[in-house]
């Protein structure tokens, strides 16, 4: 069996056996499913009822506040201002709306005053103002001797239809599901990068401060430990996402086998309320799902593994470089900091600039630069890249995994066998010449 | 080939450091060689080049007649000072690692473990840890370890440090029989009275440089003095003494004895042992007339504080 074999398979089972390993395989979808049915849990929470009360002397407004889940509006018009003030300091309610009476509706919509103890939420304040705005139009043109009925007749309420050149009908939203999907894949790229880059480090180090790393490389070449070592763990990592795959995929359909019976049976009584609108909306499913189908699913498939393989080769010889560099974890701070920045500009590239143009010169620039290529390029593709550029891409970043690995080897071949000493970057770079 | 190992102007630098200033050393079939030196002499820079973990910057290493390559690592069983095996992995697993990256196949390698398992009684082993083991359990797993492959040259850096005396004789014992199956050692220590017991081939290295090489008996000739240990019980000291500063140097020493004798170490300079003796015998009884003969340990400090 070859050597490197050896190696691989050896750093796959210390992975796969550790503790934490399994721990972390079977124990981190429970959390994320945890988490999310207590968000979930957490918004079904009914909010505490607010009381508002209203001091309206203008006597216009008073029952136009509805009462919801929320807030809750009292008319206290008739008792006096001041009153109402020390109740707001007491705290008998949670805050005060004061319209002053006013002839000129110019006026009067400079001068209403919200009043409470604490700050009131940004949402709230502007479903009052447009519930005050509302009724002071239509005051307006009623005083305008304005026809309010064929003014509202009158309105245009515009959706533009949004049309591919090739005739394809396309809809609004799509954009936020595409960068969805590439978001969720360039951020499953860059956690893999960090935790498994992370555990390649940890195994480096563990071999320097055990110092078998001397019986190991006069063994073998240290580029084949090294090598060895970075595809051992990525294979236990792949185990590890195939493990949440197929747990997710159980639960998706376990999930969808009980839901599936409790939603059939509620659709049951709506069908008849909301028939016609049903019909209507089921076509621009449709269309969402049709759309969703016509997505590169094998393109996004196949270059999130590509992108995947190379973008966490190149990251994890930097961390195994790094491992060997330091004797000890915490040493190792100052050095992963320049790693994780570009991991992190990519994400945010991607998530800000990909979204607006995802064909722009800044996005595109970044999905070429191999450090960010992974992460931007796998958010970009969705949105339908030429596979020239997805080429180009690839190409630079396996060679420049080539050129790294390179580097990382010259660094950990020197590295390993030294002790007691906290490299600096200037060291590290001697060590290239060695 | 009558050279397990020859040396040729090796040379290592690192940076502006020179580790190994054009060093070569010839170690004979058979041997069992001493490589001495103190702390930072380039023993351990020599000792990784041997053993293809650092290139050397120019010379030339021929093992068994034939020049230094990739190979050979299958005939070269190395414990380093710094000892070290996998923390967590079992003994019985990590062994069979080791021994397959050596180039055993896994059936050749389980065959050899057992048989070293029994020999140093440990088949208990197999399945604990290293973590769980003391000290000087993980030395024992190390040294089979280092010996599984069964190579034609061991190179054992400080191979008695962390064990007791009773399982460093054990250990000692094993490296003196694979020695006389045929296996070539090299040493690399301090511990002088070890090179003295075991090897007959020594070299030292001090500053990147080597100063003396040969058979243990050579160097020895090499740094012999000419002096020899007395011990006479006589009745007129005085006479006796001014008899032998005519023609000797003499000063005070002390070595192991029964009597109540006049003690002295006596330079003959150009004179020779009989007429020493012929001194000696006229003023009283000789009990005691050895050769000094220079310790390794003397030699050693001899020549890296000259």
């Amino acid at each position: 069996m070859s050597k490197l074999v050896l190696i691989i398979k050896r750093e796959f089972v210390a992975k796969v056996r550790n503790k934490s390993f399994i721990v972390m395989t079977f124990l981190s979808p429970l959390l994320f499913v945890g988490i999310g049915v207590f968000v979930g849990y957490l918004s079904t929470m009914k909010a505490d009822l607010k009381t508002i009360a209203i001091h309206d002397e203008s006597g216009m407004f008073a029952n136009e506040f509805k009462n919801d889940e929320e807030y809750k509006y009292v008319n206290l018009t008739s008792v006096p201002l001041q009153t109402l003030k020390d109740s707001i300091i007491s705290e008998s309610y949670e805050g005060l709306l004061v319209i002053p009476k006013s002839e000129d509706n110019k006026a009067l919509q400079k001068n209403i005053q919200y009043i409470s103890n604490d700050s009131p939420g940004v949402m709230f304040i502007e479903d009052l103002e447009d519930i005050i705005a509302q009724k002071l139009t239509t005051a307006n043109y009623q005083k305008a001797n304005l026809d309010t009925l064929a003014i509202k007749n009158a309105k245009a309420d515009v959706s533009i239809n949004l049309e591919k050149a090739s005739g394809e009908q396309a809809l609004k939203g799509l954009n936020e599901i595409k960068i969805g999907i590439g978001g969720m894949f360039g951020y499953l790229i860059m956690m893999f990068i960090i935790i498994y880059g992370n555990m390649v480090m940890r195994s480096v180090i563990e071999e320097k401060t055990s110092r078998i790393i001397e019986i190991i490389i006069s063994s073998v070449k240290p580029f084949q430990l090294m090598m060895g070592k970075i595809i051992g763990t990525s294979l236990a990592g792949i185990l590890q996402f195939l493990i949440w795959a197929l747990l997710g995929m159980t639960a998706m359909f376990v999930m969808s086998s009980i839901f599936g019976v409790h939603m059939g049976a509620t659709a049951g009584v709506q069908d008849q309320v909301v028939h016609a609108a049903q019909t209507e909306t089921a076509g621009t499913i449709q269309l969402y799902i049709k759309e969703l189908w016509n997505l590169p699913i094998a393109t996004i498939l196949i270059s999130f593994i590509i992108y995947f393989i190379g973008g966490y080769f190149l990251y994890s010889s930097f961390y195994a470089s790094i491992g060997a560099a330091v004797d000890n974890e915490t040493d190792s701070q100052q050095f992963l900091l320049p790693i994780i920045m570009p991991l992190i500009l990519g994400v945010y590239i991607g998530f800000f600039t990909v979204m607006n143009d995802p064909h722009g010169t800044i996005a595109t620039v970044f999905s070429m630069i191999p450090l960010t290529s992974p992460i931007v390029m796998m958010m970009r593709i969705p949105f339908g890249v030429p596979w020239w550029q997805i080429a180009i891409s690839m190409t630079l970043l396996f060679g420049t995994f080539h050129g790294v690995v390179w580097f990382a080897a010259k660094i950990y071949r020197v590295g390993i066998l030294m002790y007691g000493k906290k490299p600096t970057w200037k060291e590290l770079y001697k060590w290239l010449k060695y | 080939m009558d050279n397990i190992l020859e040396v040729k102007n090796v040379v290592k630098q690192y940076g502006d450091y020179t580790a190994l200033n054009s060093v070569s050393l010839t170690v004979p079939k058979g041997s069992i060689y001493g490589l001495l030196g103190p702390n930072g002499a380039g023993k351990t820079s020599l000792i990784r080049i041997i053993n293809q973990i650092t290139m050397p910057d120019s010379g030339e290493i021929i093992l068994d007649g034939e020049v230094l390559q990739p190979k050979h690592i299958q005939s070269i069983g190395y414990m380093p000072e710094e000892r070290g095996l996998y923390k967590n992995m079992k003994v019985g697993e990590q062994c069979l690692y080791l021994a397959q990256l050596k180039g055993l196949t896994k059936q050749e390698a389980k065959k050899e473990l057992d048989y070293w398992f029994e020999r140093l009684e440990i088949q208990g082993w197999w399945n604990k840890k290293i973590n769980e083991l003391s000290k000087g359990m993980a030395q024992k797993i190390q040294f089979v370890v280092t010996v599984l492959h069964k190579p034609k040259l061991l190179i054992l850096d400080e191979p008695f440090s962390g064990f007791d005396p009773v399982n460093a004789n054990l250990i000692k014992d094993e490296i003196i029989e694979l020695n006389k199956q045929g296996t070539s050692v090299i040493f690399s220590t301090h511990r002088m009275e070890s090179v003295e017991e075991m090897c007959d081939h020594i070299a030292l290295i001090h500053k990147s440089n080597k100063l003396i090489e040969g058979k243990l008996n050579d160097v020895k000739k090499q740094f012999r003095t000419n002096s020899y240990e007395v011990g006479i019980l006589s009745n007129n000291i005085e006479g006796l003494m001014y008899d032998l500063s005519q023609k000797f140097t003499l000063s005070q020493t002390d070595f192991k004895s029964l009597n109540d004798e006049l003690k002295l170490e006596v330079q003959l300079g150009t004179s020779t042992p009989n007429e020493l003796l012929n001194t000696l015998i006229q003023r009283g009884q000789v009990t005691h007339f050895v050769e000094k003969i220079p310790s390794v340990n003397d030699i050693f400090i001899k020549t890296v504080t000259e």
